[in-house]
């Protein structure tokens, strides 16, 4: 008996110290990149490196602005196709769609979520580069098809199942019965999802959008192989960019070679987990606290 | 607003409703269907039984299988160190401590957190953690890596299983005589193993689908690694390398490769979904 006890009281101490880990990771992941990216940040400040725009790593230049720039315009552009696309699909799914066409898409977009970017990098250089290089001379421009647009569709793609799996959740909590009440004030089912169900669910809405765009912000090897890679800041979406991430893959081997390049890199990546984790913090305790409210 | 208009209203948006449902299914089959009809005509048995011979990145003979091993060593090596971790966590936060308790909130707080990181900073992790303990990029880093990147997948799919476990089934465990720890490996994990197999099989799928993360730390070889102190190649790696050439013959076999990562996720997918829903029947919840 006492051994059994025993064996309990150690399994318990032994369980709380893996649950801790998670939260220790995360501390972990800020000081390690911070502590590598020391290096670089010894010899200048951090706003000259994150709003330099010059890169010439052999002459020791890492401005990081024109990677930091290809990541916003491109997650930008990606967030407008996505979100509209998205929201309205989400809102079909949970109002509108009979039980079994919401039971046969719902494994489709979980499907979708778990494609391997690698897949949908090659599926953008076989199909969306093409047409981008495409279309570009009807809007006047010139492209090779590797552009900011291309990274932008294929990276919609990507987090359609993001945003359209947490707005699922959102819209599952919004209680019945204040569509009922509104229905039954002779609202139509669209007015009573746009001024119910859209308002109750704002925050959480607002959130899944916020989710999806750091999702989108970190995504690397499927932006990397269609969004050409050179390192200016895009003016029109048919421009190249170069992503921050991208920065990140496509360097690693000469990384140890050039002296400070290892610290310039690694606070490239620092930068992206600040920028993430403030998207991903915010987003998820709004959830939690809406998720508190419905209860 | 009339009657008429405010239907009119109503009408326009479900078909952009429509629309956009339809757009988001069509992409999925839009890039299986490419990747499949793209892939299968350059596909031949001695790229998934052969290494690749010198040239092969130049478009002479050889295949990749180096890579489909290296990926299958490094996805279940990671899972496992992953399950290692998960499985204590979830327990923990869902018999040991009230499942509303601050740490259990706290816990699968920073799990959501740990998911949204991308993986590119893992690899850097990785990297960092890689060069703290004195190891080279090899399979062993790239196992720890993406074991990293899997933790929050798995263990939030688990716990979504775990939290539903009726708390009388604990109580009448318990009344039998049983410590937590009995309850917890006899009752609670039997009960939810469909739900912890299925968990498994997403962060298995995840972790061989991922280039991001073994990109700093697994490194990349011709040959089948060996062993775990070995560089080992992957399947997302060596797509992406092969696409990298500029020969059309090798690009052929990204995308031939391609298609096999895809078959391969699709076959953990179905068969997560498949043995999820099989266990489904004889479960209590």
């Amino acid at each position: 008996m006492v051994k059994r006890l025993l064996k309990d009281l150690l399994a318990r101490r032994a369980m709380f110290l893996f649950t801790a880990v998670p939260g220790v990771l995360v501390f972990l992941m800020f000081f390690g990149l911070y502590d590598r990216s020391r290096s670089i940040l010894a010899l200048h400040s951090f706003p000259d490196l994150l709003f330099g725009s010059s890169w010439f790593p052999l002459k020791g230049q890492f401005g990081l602005y024109p990677f930091l720039m290809g990541t916003v315009w491109v997650t930008l552009a990606a967030m407008i196709l996505a979100v509209p696309i998205s929201l309205l699909s989400a809102i079909y799914l949970s109002e509108y769609a009979p039980r079994r066409i919401r039971e046969t898409i719902k494994p489709v977009v979980d499907l979708l979520a778990g494609i391997p970017s690698v897949v949908f990098g090659v599926w953008g250089v076989l199909m969306i580069v093409p047409l981008v290089a495409k279309i570009a001379p009807a809007f006047g421009a010139y492209s090779t098809g590797y552009s900011v647009l291309a990274g932008a569709i294929v990276l919609a793609i990507m987090v359609f199942p993001t945003i359209i799996h947490v707005s699922l959740e959102v819209f599952a909590s919004v209680p019945r019965a204040l569509r009922e009440a509104s229905l039954s004030l002779g609202a139509t089912k669209w007015e009573t999802v746009k001024h119910v169900v859209l308002r109750k669910g704002l925050a959480g809405i607002i959130a899944s959008v916020a989710l999806g765009f750091s999702r989108a912000f970190g995504e690397t090897m499927a932006v990397l192989m269609v969004v050409g890679n050179t390192p200016i800041i895009p003016k029109s979406p048919f421009d190249s960019a170069y992503p921050l991430p991208a920065l990140l893959a496509n360097n690693y081997g000469e990384m140890m070679s050039i002296p400070l390049y290892d610290g310039a890199l690694m606070l490239a990546a620092l930068v992206l987990l600040l920028i993430v984790l403030v998207f991903n913090i915010g987003a998820r305790a709004v959830l939690i606290k809406a998720e508190r409210k419905a209860e | 607003m009339g009657f008429r208009q405010r239907k009119a209203e109503e009408m326009v948006f479900k078909v952009l409703m429509i629309g956009s449902t339809v757009i988001v299914t069509g992409s999925l089959l839009l890039i299986i269907g490419t990747v499949v009809v793209k892939g299968f005509p350059a596909m031949n048995l001695a790229m998934i039984t052969q290494t690749p011979k010198g040239g092969y990145y130049l478009g002479k003979e050889g295949g990749i299988l180096n890579a489909i091993v290296g990926s299958l060593e490094l996805a279940g090596g990671a899972t496992l160190l992953a399950l290692l971790f998960s499985l204590p966590i979830v327990l923990y936060i869902n018999l040991y401590k009230r499942r509303k308790s601050r740490l259990a909130v706290f816990t699968r707080f920073a799990l959501d957190v740990l998911w949204g990181i991308p993986s590119i900073v893992y690899g850097a992790f990785g990297f960092i953690l890689m060069m703290r303990i004195g190891l080279r990029t090899s399979l062993l880093a790239g196992i720890i890596a993406v074991a990293l990147l899997e933790l929050p997948i798995m263990a939030r799919a688990m716990d979504e299983v775990v939290r539903l476990v009726p708390h009388s089934l604990q109580d009448a465990s318990a009344s039998l005589g049983a410590t937590k720890l009995e309850t917890a490996l006899h009752v609670v994990t039997r009960q939810c193993l469909p739900g912890i197999i299925t968990a498994i099989l997403i962060a298995f799928g995840r972790g061989i689908g991922d280039a991001a993360s073994v990109l700093y730390t697994a490194g990349f070889s011709d040959r089948i690694p060996g062993a775990l102190l070995q560089p080992a190649a992957t399947l997302p790696l060596a797509i992406f390398f092969q696409l990298g050439t500029p020969y059309p013959e090798v690009q052929e076999r990204a995308y031939a490769s391609a298609a096999i990562l895809t078959l391969i996720i699709l076959v953990i997918s179905l068969l997560s979904r498949w043995y999820g829903r099989k266990f489904q029947k004889n479960s209590i919840l």
